[in-house]
């Protein structure tokens, strides 16, 4: 295999140093966010894991996992695999190494400030959008810095006509800035206290339209343009279909932003706003099903490939689960399912299926993919990512195996009412306890997960720290 | 890599103009949350709860520890209106209950069990010794317990900076209850301290875990009064 990065067959001098700082943080955030996550894990499963200390409850820790999972291992993904694509994409250099440099150390210092802030219980509550105030100033600062050079870039392109990744990006890049700007509004008490601007039902509503759509414009609209650029490059095939993406990516990112209040349901949210969540999500199958279709018919004649190539396993298992959990999604997001279903581990269940499966595995591909081309080097241990992926995807099987059965469980035995319309569980505590068994195979599974991950960044060091091969003396 | 399909309005104008792209997409993704934000402001919004007043001044700074502490990460505050919750539970939420919620807490696990009616179903000094050890009281328990909320103490001065903030964003405190809320604070605190003598139990009226129980023994308070006075709207069991 020869690996000339070749930076330059378009003769143009991308920056890929910027790519490889975002790649060097992907892989070093992702350890320690899954670590945090295996930690979490074994606390349900053994509460001494709590430890006595105020900084390593779970419920300070939850959102430091979250956050790190999120915008630390998933954000430096996106920023990896969009700077190194759009470059191509568009033909040209980013628009301001300033900006980027600027954009990825700025980056770092929101997660650096995460990671102190929410083990001191420095916290705004709302999921996902935790981080206190002075932090989101920092954020929004940064997004700008990110907006300017993206659109720059674009500005500036050699290529008339916009790839479909990048239409993907630019709704990410766009969605965001909206999504976090209207959410963290708020008054300041302290330096590190706020009350937002809106109180109860108006404010959960608020909230989770933006939860909802960190799924939808950071976990899944950005990592559908690194699949329309990465898949194909790896399974050397062109996109299946260029029209069902222009149809799958309107109808997505129309309809998403609507199904935030199936969050809500059965809360005392007005009953019409509960009623477009959930006809909403349901909608959402059929642009969520285009894009996977389309990763998977990209596929097409390259089948035999996926057999050998690690690579692909990941993104195929990764475009699956992308399916499998927008199918899943929409179900929950009916009435009746989610008044069995909200509450549960089956919850926690089905967001792992998307971000271990869809999000977790699609980086892990790509990851694997750039390395060489960005050190123009082999990897060092070629065979290992094949081990990676199958302890990945037994942990996530086991991962959302034992939160479903526990969901069922908790969710099952919470409603039952005897003969005599008593509870039939009337110990709440009772419930927690035959769940046991099932958190323990969630921290086995997220274990496995981990341990894969932990391979990925040996592989990478190894690669990185080992003598370059000859082809990279040129 | 894209296969270079000729023609088509999509391809001729909206790839091709990035300004035009990025309004398109601006658009499309600013209805729905238009259309769904905006009447909660309005009339088709949550309807209020007569008898829903806002929390004491010991009540936020128990309501910040319990934002602090992350008890939502595991505990709602939302009853369903369902059989089995009012069972277990007791009355199901109604939004006006959350009218002064800055912000709202309704979670979204129960790792342990709904709060929102926990005010008064348990004396305090239940929670003084469950939250030091929770399984003192609930044998096989997996919540953590909290011992430095006993040692801990809350910032009176600080309280008033909480109030000036939640009064911006439309809590009704009047510059009189600002201005005496430490004094406030420590007169209910002493209520506490009082009842937790009663039960045998010595405590510092200072302590974060005074002002953490003042909290919880106010959730759902108001809106049961309100519903058992006919004004919660809607059955009571559906």
């Amino acid at each position: 295999m020869q690996y000339t990065a070749a930076q330059n067959p378009d003769g143009v001098r991308y920056d890929d140093d910027i790519v490889r700082q975002f790649l060097i943080a992907t892989v070093t955030w992702g350890v320690v966010g899954m670590l945090v996550g295996v930690v979490i894990a074994l606390q349900l499963a053994w509460w001494p894991a709590n430890l006595g200390l105020p900084w390593t409850t779970f419920g300070r820790l939850r959102p430091l996992h979250t956050n790190a999972v999120i915008f630390a291992f998933a954000g430096n993904m996106l920023f990896t695999g969009i700077y190194y694509s759009m470059q191509r994409l568009l033909k040209v250099r980013m628009w301001s190494d300033a900006l980027s440099r600027l954009h990825f150390w700025g980056w770092q210092l929101i997660i650096v400030c995460a990671a102190v802030t929410l083990p001191l219980g420095l916290t705004e509550s709302k999921e996902y959008a935790e981080l206190i105030w002075p932090i989101d100033i920092l954020i929004t600062v940064i997004w700008v810095v990110f907006a300017l050079n993206f659109f720059g870039t674009v500005a500036i392109r050699k290529v008339k006509h916009l790839y479909v990744a990048i239409w993907f990006y630019m709704s990410f890049v766009i969605t965001i800035a909206v999504l976090h700007i209207v959410n963290s509004l708020a008054v300041p008490a302290t330096f590190t206290r706020s009350y937002p601007i809106y109180a109860g039902l108006t404010d959960a509503l608020v909230q989770w339209w933006y939860g909802h759509n960190a799924v939808g414009f950071f976990l899944t609209t950005p990592f559908l343009g690194l699949m329309y650029y990465f898949l194909p490059r790896a399974a050397e095939r062109p996109v299946y279909s260029y029209r069902l993406s222009i149809v799958h990516f309107w109808a997505l990112v129309f309809l998403y932003i609507w199904a935030g209040p199936h969050h809500l349901l059965y809360s005392a949210l007005p009953d019409w706003a509960q009623t477009l969540g959930m006809v909403f999500s349901i909608m959402l199958i059929a642009p969520s099903w285009g894009g996977m279709l389309n990763g998977l018919l990209t596929l097409k004649g390259a089948w035999d490939k996926v057999r050998t190539d690690p690579i692909l396993k990941m993104m195929v298992v990764a475009v699956s689960f992308y399916g499998m959990s927008t199918f899943e999604g929409p179900m929950m997001s009916i009435r009746a399912v989610n008044a069995l279903s909200h509450y549960t581990n089956w919850t926690i269940g089905h967001v792992h299926s998307g971000a271990l499966g869809w999000v977790g595995m699609l980086s892990f591909a790509i990851i694997y993919w750039l390395i060489p081309r960005l050190w123009n080097r082999p990897l060092a241990y070629p065979n290992l990512p094949t081990t990676h992926f199958w302890l990945a995807t037994i942990g996530i099987v086991l991962y959302t195996v034992s939160m479903w059965a526990a969901g069922l469980t908790e969710g099952l035995e919470w409603r039952a009412v005897d003969a005599a319309g008593q509870l039939k569980y009337p110990s709440f505590v009772d419930i927690v306890h035959q769940l046991q068994p099932f958190y323990w195979l969630r921290v086995a599974g997220g274990l496995m997960y981990l341990v894969g991950m932990l391979l990925l960044a040996w592989n990478f060091i190894k690669t990185v720290r080992g003598p370059a091969p000859l082809a990279a003396a040129h | 890599m894209a296969e270079q399909q000729s023609g088509g309005f999509h391809r001729r104008v909206i790839e091709g103009h990035l300004g035009l792209f990025a309004i398109l997409t601006t658009l499309a993704i600013l209805v729905g949350g238009l259309v769904e934000i905006t009447p909660m402001f309005t009339a088709a919004g949550p309807p209020s709860l007569p008898g829903v007043t806002p929390y004491t001044p010991l009540e936020v700074a128990g309501r910040d520890i319990y934002i602090r502490e992350g008890c939502y990460t595991c505990h709602s505050q939302m009853v369903r209106p369902m059989r089995s919750e009012l069972l277990r539970y007791g009355e199901w939420t109604r939004s006006g209950e959350y009218a002064y919620d800055h912000p709202f807490l309704l979670g979204s696990r129960r790792i342990g069990p709904d709060l929102q009616r926990v005010g008064g179903k348990y004396p305090d000094a239940w929670h003084y010794e469950h939250l030091r050890n929770p399984r003192s009281i609930s044998p096989g328990s997996i919540m953590p317990g909290y011992g430095w909320l006993y040692e801990n103490r809350y910032d009176p001065a600080d309280i008033q900076a909480s109030l000036t903030a939640l009064s911006k964003v439309g809590v009704p405190y009047t510059a009189e209850e600002i201005a005496g809320a430490p004094a406030a604070m420590s007169a209910q605190a002493q209520e506490i301290v009082g009842r937790l003598a009663g039960a045998k139990i010595t405590a510092e009226p200072d302590r974060e875990i005074i002002a953490l129980i003042a909290y919880l023994q106010r959730l759902g308070k108001d809106g049961r009064a309100a519903i058992a006075a006919g004004q919660g709207g809607g059955p009571s069991t559906p």
